[in-house]
């Protein structure tokens, strides 16, 4: 039987598999990948459900020849999408760059497991962070989603194909096992009650439009091949026409476009979870499954009168670096958790006067991170 | 007076190019002027709507194709202009979509997608600039360097085995191969047209030459003796095995079609199974 793109209704569902469906209900028509735990089971379910819908299924012979398609296919005017984990990721970063560069929209899910290397193949990590905001070679900004359950498997997936089409930008979306292998509840709601974000299309007609000209709000319309626009797109540095010219002013306008283009809309872009930050003195911060366990520390804590608060990172990147300055003010100490050495936490000292008010909790993969190991440390005295 | 002689400024070719990128960064002497013009010519007598066709490139002098036709056009990444190009024809089914590289790209950095994409047989046409050598970054030894050549990192001869391009595309399943070499501009365009009209991976391997990379250091000459030197040595050698068209240094060059078989690509097969599987309207 033939079901539709956009599955509304309630599920006991995979993690990966809402991603996949977010995917779908999303617009995506084109997935191209190669199979890796523990993202497999998106790939899986891409496979089976492309058919359905219209869209392509294609296994790539590796995560170079993923990455490459899914921005080929978005050339085309279809959107793409592709999944792996930390070893995929490290293949696919220099054609994120040329993403980045030729301004295509796209969505990269990346399930995170022990690393590095092989490392745990089937356990926990959130170790790819800095890889993410970094890892494809030379400046640019990123939009990295960290999704907690399984709903937001769902609709992060949506929103992080909204953002790419909104902003001609690659996405990420920087899940971990965890949650990718979690299975509970998913609701989808009715197609209608969905926003969906298409790329804006050229507002010139062929031989007025400039593939690279952008307004005010530095995101250019995109012509897509076949439309009779005759686009060129490049890697190299280029100009508005989208031709390469090799100059340290070109580069400069372009890449500070490039930059401005998600600086400027940071505040659309960025998003995080408050809970009881109105008074608390010692503020948890946390992502992806993490967070779940820094909500439960947080709820204990403040059971036994100490003022905790949690901020959950929705965006891991741009990072709310306003927020943390903001809170720096008026809160004693930051609790900073998650699966690596301290990733965020670096992050996060660059923003408040002190680092010895930042602490971390930190676990190198195979392991959550529990709610009591969280709640250890709101118990101890503050640093003040 | 006498009749009014109209003096043409335009070449039929101008409506393909973009002639505000010229003059073209190709060095005198280069062959790949000659490679695009061929392909050119074979759009130009197909009457191929340029909206329908993209060109996709990697990165190399050969890369450069994609910026100065004007078609849709992308220049990828090194090595990974196929992938990208297999992206873009399942997403545009109904446009030819043509990839433009060179040995280094095609054969070494992204040998592994120019086989799988062979064997899946994905409706590509493939035109594989063989200069012998990485021509971009200063004429290094490269896949298809033959024995004995010296490049300026083979300074005492290159003693890999290089590929024999067109029997590795046939034996990873293209369906339509051909090898000719700049000189050969008519057999080219044929080949090329023919490419284009097929439904199916179709590889053909142009033999051009490099004064700067591997014309000069290997005394073969500058310019047009290295033109000269492959015309002199070229045979034509239609329908042979692919493995009996292995080149060798400064040996006899043998070109011609090689083949040319009938094979469901990759999109035919996709659809034929959902077809059967899911019932006709399964739109993929
Ligand atoms: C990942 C990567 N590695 C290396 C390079 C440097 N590079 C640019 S072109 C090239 C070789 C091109 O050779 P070929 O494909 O034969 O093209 P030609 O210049 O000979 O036409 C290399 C090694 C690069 N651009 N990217
Ligand atoms: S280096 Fe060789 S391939 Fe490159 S432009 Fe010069 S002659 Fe042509
Ligand atoms: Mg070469």
């Amino acid at each position: 039987m033939k079901r539709p793109a956009v599955l509304t209704g309630e599920y006991f569902i995979l993690g990966d598999y809402a991603c996949a469906e977010g995917a779908l209900a999303a617009g995506c028509r084109f997935f191209a990948g190669y199979p890796i735990t523990p993202a497999t089971e998106i790939a899986e379910r891409m496979s089976y459900r492309m058919p359905e819908v219209g869209g392509i299924y294609i296994q790539m012979e590796d995560e170079l020849a993923s990455m490459a398609a899914i921005i080929g296919a978005s050339c085309g005017g279809v959107k793409a999408m592709t999944a792996t984990s930390g070893p995929g990721f490290s293949l696919m970063l220099e054609n994120i760059g040329l993403a980045v560069m030729m301004e295509v929209p796209c969505v990269v899910v990346n399930v995170q497991r022990g690393a590095p290397s092989t490392g745990l193949p089937t356990l926990v990590g959130q170790g790819d962070v800095m890889q993410a905001r970094w890892g494809s070679h030379g400046d640019y900004e990123i939009v990295a989603y960290a999704p907690s359950s399984v709903q937001e498997m769902f609709d992060l997936t949506v929103k992080a194909f909204n953002t790419a089409e909104r902003y001609r930008i690659p996405v990420i979306l920087l899940a971990d096992e965890a949650v990718g292998h979690l299975t509970e509840k998913l609701v989808i709601p009715p197609e209608e009650e969905l926003t969906i974000i298409n790329r804006m299309p050229p507002q010139d007609p062929p031989g007025e439009y400039l593939p690279y000209r952008a307004d005010d709000s530095l995101v250019p319309p995109m012509a897509n091949a076949g439309e009779g626009y005759f686009v060129h797109m490049t890697g190299l540095t280029h100009d508005e026409r989208g031709y390469p010219i090799i100059t340290g002013e070109a580069h400069e306008k372009l890449i500070r476009r490039l930059i401005q283009k998600i600086r400027s809309h940071a505040d659309e872009i960025i998003e995080y979870e408050e809970v009881e930050l109105d008074d608390a003195d010692i503020v948890v911060i946390a992502y992806g499954i993490t967070a779940r366990a820094a909500l439960r520390a947080v709820r204990d804590a403040r059971a036994q009168g100490i003022k905790a608060g949690l901020l959950r990172l929705i965006t891991v990147w741009p990072f709310p670096e306003k927020k943390i300055q903001d809170l720096a003010q008026r809160v004693d100490t930051f609790v900073v958790a998650e699966i690596n050495q301290g990733q965020i936490r670096r992050e996060v000292e660059r923003f408040v006067d002190r680092p010895d008010r930042v602490i971390g909790v930190n676990k190198l993969g195979g392991d959550l991170i529990t709610p009591n190991e969280i709640l250890e440390v709101l118990c101890q005295p503050s640093p003040k | 007076m006498s009749a009014v002689t109209e003096v043409k400024t335009r070449h039929p070719l101008d409506r393909y190019i973009r002639e505000e990128r010229f003059p073209h960064i190709w060095c005198p002497g280069c062959g790949l002027g000659i490679a695009m013009s061929s392909f050119l010519y074979a759009v130009d007598e197909l009457d191929l709507d340029p909206k329908e066709i993209a060109v996709v490139s990697g990165i190399g002098c050969s890369g450069r194709v994609a910026g100065y036709v004007r078609f849709d056009s992308y220049h990828t990444t090194h090595g990974r202009a196929i992938p990208f190009a297999t992206g873009l024809k399942l997403a545009k089914p109904h446009m030819k979509v043509v990839v433009f590289s060179g040995d280094g790209d095609l054969a070494s950095i992204g040998g592994n997608h120019l086989i799988h994409a062979a064997r899946r047989n994905v409706d590509l046409t493939i035109i594989c600039i063989n200069n012998f050598n990485y021509g971009m970054t200063g004429g290094q030894f490269g896949p298809t360097t033959p024995l004995g050549a010296k490049t300026t990192t083979t300074p005492y001869g290159n003693f890999e085995h290089p590929f024999n391009l067109v029997y590795l595309a046939a034996s990873a399943g293209a369906v339509y191969v051909a090898r000719w070499t700049v000189l050969h501009t008519y057999h080219l365009r044929q080949s090329i047209k023919e490419a284009l009209l097929k439904d199916g991976f179709s590889f053909i391997e142009v033999i051009s030459p490099c004064p700067i990379g591997f014309g000069r250091p290997n005394k073969i000459g500058e310019g047009l003796e290295e033109m000269k030197f492959y015309r002199e040595n070229s045979v034509i050698r239609n329908g042979i095995d692919p493995k009996d068209a292995e080149l060798s240094f400064r040996g006899k060059i043998v070109v011609g079609k090689f083949v040319d078989i009938e094979k469901p690509s990759y999109l035919k097969t996709l659809r034929d199974f959902y077809d059967r599987i899911l019932g006709e309207n399964h739109g993929s």
